[in-house]
């Protein structure tokens, strides 16, 4: 359980009482987007949050890459505070926010440049190279983003993110434009490539089964304004999982009607819940919900709760 | 005419336009009133082919032989009041040119501060809102007492002309390019000259153009004003010659080339346009 690893190996990363405020529009006092959010990532884990509109995931995503800068808190990223941004932790847009004047190739080495600026050109390509064909791409180096679909125009805003080599790739939710066949082959690629490599990732989604196939923990985050982390669900399907293979494990059911019961009905009601004395902020509920057999053989849906 | 595509069909209308534009005017060319008899012979000798009944109006064929003759023989030197009109033009083209380049010198970088900064948005858009609505012509007085000559002058007064569109094509430009590529370029920890030759310029390119063809299309329109108000050389100055002439053949013959040269100079900025212009 990645709660007791935290203590022998440092996460990947650390997030300590972070809190977004702004102005409000009145112009009487603050409005919080989000307050006292506490989590962590392990290196080689896959971490997805979900939440209504509103909650401030984009905000968090950008505090993450050092785009945005917090009200509260700090972010430690393999030991260090972050203080703006850095080429250890990509970010995939949700606009895959490629340079249109530029060709597939040449979006990707203006990333790979700017890590490495001494990379000899025949290096460089090949790098690139590399990347583009683990995206399924060959063959569209020197095509321009208009001219690439909505799904290929986001495999080019992956491979650019992964081939800097990040510590850790953030991605905000990178499917959410796409329709569904194409989402659906880009979650198996990125599934397949992240196993591949270890890659550490956070993403966000407001998809469930897109959260169910691909994250090892999902953070869910009550609504906002004023949102919280309202618990930490462990995947507790098994790792080798597919899109085709998903909904015949046992616990993906209980995995999946426990998110649904969140984002339909505790995300909004949940301000009760973390009220009660037993909530600690600094450490949400772990909760993982499978399959749970009582003495009678009968087969419901039940939800151990980690130590928190 | 069913079969001819619509190219083929709108170069047949536009030659048949200027055939009746042309029939037009031959027709309404007004009858010669000189009348040599009732002159004195003094000044009738001043007046010559008019005195004797012929209109200083041209016909479209005159226009046109005179047209003919220029292109036969543009380059002709033959002293300061007799120049080809390929010389006048040059010299108007380079003026332009040199008053245009200073100000693409001066107005990319400027617009790109105006542009990045808020600050300096603030600070010099009174500046530019007192300046730009002024006629570049009313500059001229002030450069040729400050500058003392009257070729830089003209320059002068190009380069302001010029700058303006310029300027806020550029800050415009700048100023909207789009966030999700500034935050690319800014969490892959491109340097601020990089993100401006990599991003900014090649994002923003397409609106600077468009403010570079304005401006070479308004100091096409402004040379020709201040060449008239300067004289020495150049086809402002060639046209005011020739109406001190009273040959308004040479006039016609002047608007002529100072039209093609514009649209000459308008498609070469169009195809620059093109060539940085981006697909989204």
């Amino acid at each position: 359980m990645s709660a007791n690893t935290a203590a022998t190996s440092q996460p990947r990363i650390r997030v300590e009482g972070l809190a977004q405020r702004f102005p409000a529009p009145d112009g009487n006092g603050e409005t919080t987007v989000f307050e006292d959010i506490w989590f962590s990532v392990e290196p080689g884990e896959f971490v997805c949050l979900i939440g209504h509109s509103g909650c401030g995931k984009t905000t968090l995503l950008n505090i993450l890459a050092g785009l945005a800068t917090a009200s509260a808190g700090n972010v430690i990223v393999s030991g260090q505070e972050v203080t703006g941004t850095s080429l250890d932790r990509a970010v995939v847009f949700q606009s895959h926010a490629l340079m249109p004047w530029m060709t597939v190739m040449g979006n990707i080495a203006f990333a790979v440049s700017s890590k490495w600026p001494r990379m000899a050109k025949k290096d460089l390509h090949a790098h690139c190279q590399k990347f583009i064909d683990l995206v399924h791409l060959t063959g569209s180096e020197n095509k321009k983003p208009s001219q690439l679909s909505g799904g290929m125009k986001q495999r080019v805003g992956i491979a650019r993110a992964m081939a800097i080599e990040p510590q850790i790739m953030l991605l905000d939710e990178p499917f959410s434009a796409l329709d569904a066949l194409t989402r659906g082959s880009l979650q198996d690629e990125l599934l397949s490539i992240c196993a591949e490599t270890e890659q550490t990732v956070f993403m966000i989604t407001h998809d469930i089964d897109e959260a169910i196939l691909l994250a090892d923990k999902i953070i869910l985050m009550t609504n906002g304004p004023d949102a919280r982390i309202c618990e930490i669900v462990e995947n507790t399907l098994p790792r080798e999982r597919t899109r085709n293979n998903m909904h015949t494990q046992a616990n993906y059911y209980p995995v999946r009607n426990h998110l649904i019961e969140f984002l339909v009905n505790r995300s909004v009601g949940f301000k009760d819940e973390l009220a009660s004395p037993d909530y600690d902020p600094r450490h949400p509920p772990v909760v993982g919900p499978t399959v749970v057999t009582d003495e009678a053989g009968e087969t419901g849906t039940g939800v151990l709760r980690a130590q928190a | 005419m069913k079969s001819m595509s619509l190219k083929t069909r709108s170069i047949v209308l536009s030659i048949a336009l200027l055939f009746a534009f042309a029939g037009l005017w031959q027709l309404m060319l007004p009858e010669g009133t000189g009348s040599a008899a009732n002159m004195d012979p003094a000044y009738a000798a001043l007046m010559g082919a008019t005195a004797k009944g012929a209109s200083a109006m041209p016909g479209p064929l005159e226009v046109a032989k005179q047209i003919w003759e220029h292109v036969l023989n543009p380059f002709y030197d033959a002293g300061p009041n007799d120049k080809g009109i390929g010389i006048q033009l040059g010299y108007s083209i380079l003026r332009v040119l040199v008053g245009f380049s200073f100000a693409i010198i001066v107005a990319i970088p400027l617009g790109f501060l105006i542009g990045m900064s808020p600050l300096f948005y603030r600070a010099l858009d009174p500046f530019i809102q007192i300046l730009k609505p002024v006629s570049p012509l009313a500059w001229m007085p002030l450069a040729l007492y400050t500058i003392k000559d009257s070729i830089i002058s003209s320059v002068f007064v190009i380069f302001i002309c010029s700058v303006w569109p310029m300027l806020t094509n550029t800050a415009f430009g700048v100023a909207s390019v789009r966030k999700e590529w500034l935050n690319v370029a800014k969490t892959l920890e491109v340097g601020h000259l990089r993100t401006a030759f990599r991003v900014i310029l090649p994002a923003a390119a397409p609106t600077i153009m468009t403010g570079m063809r304005i401006s070479i299309g308004i100091a096409w329109l402004v040379i020709v004003a201040a060449e008239m108000l300067v004289g020495g050389t150049g086809i402002g100055y060639f046209v005011w010659n020739e109406w001190n002439n009273l040959s308004i053949t040479n006039v016609i013959a002047s608007i002529f080339f100072i039209g093609l040269i514009g649209m000459v100079l308008d498609m070469i900025l169009s195809a620059l346009t093109r060539f940085v212009t981006y697909a989204e």
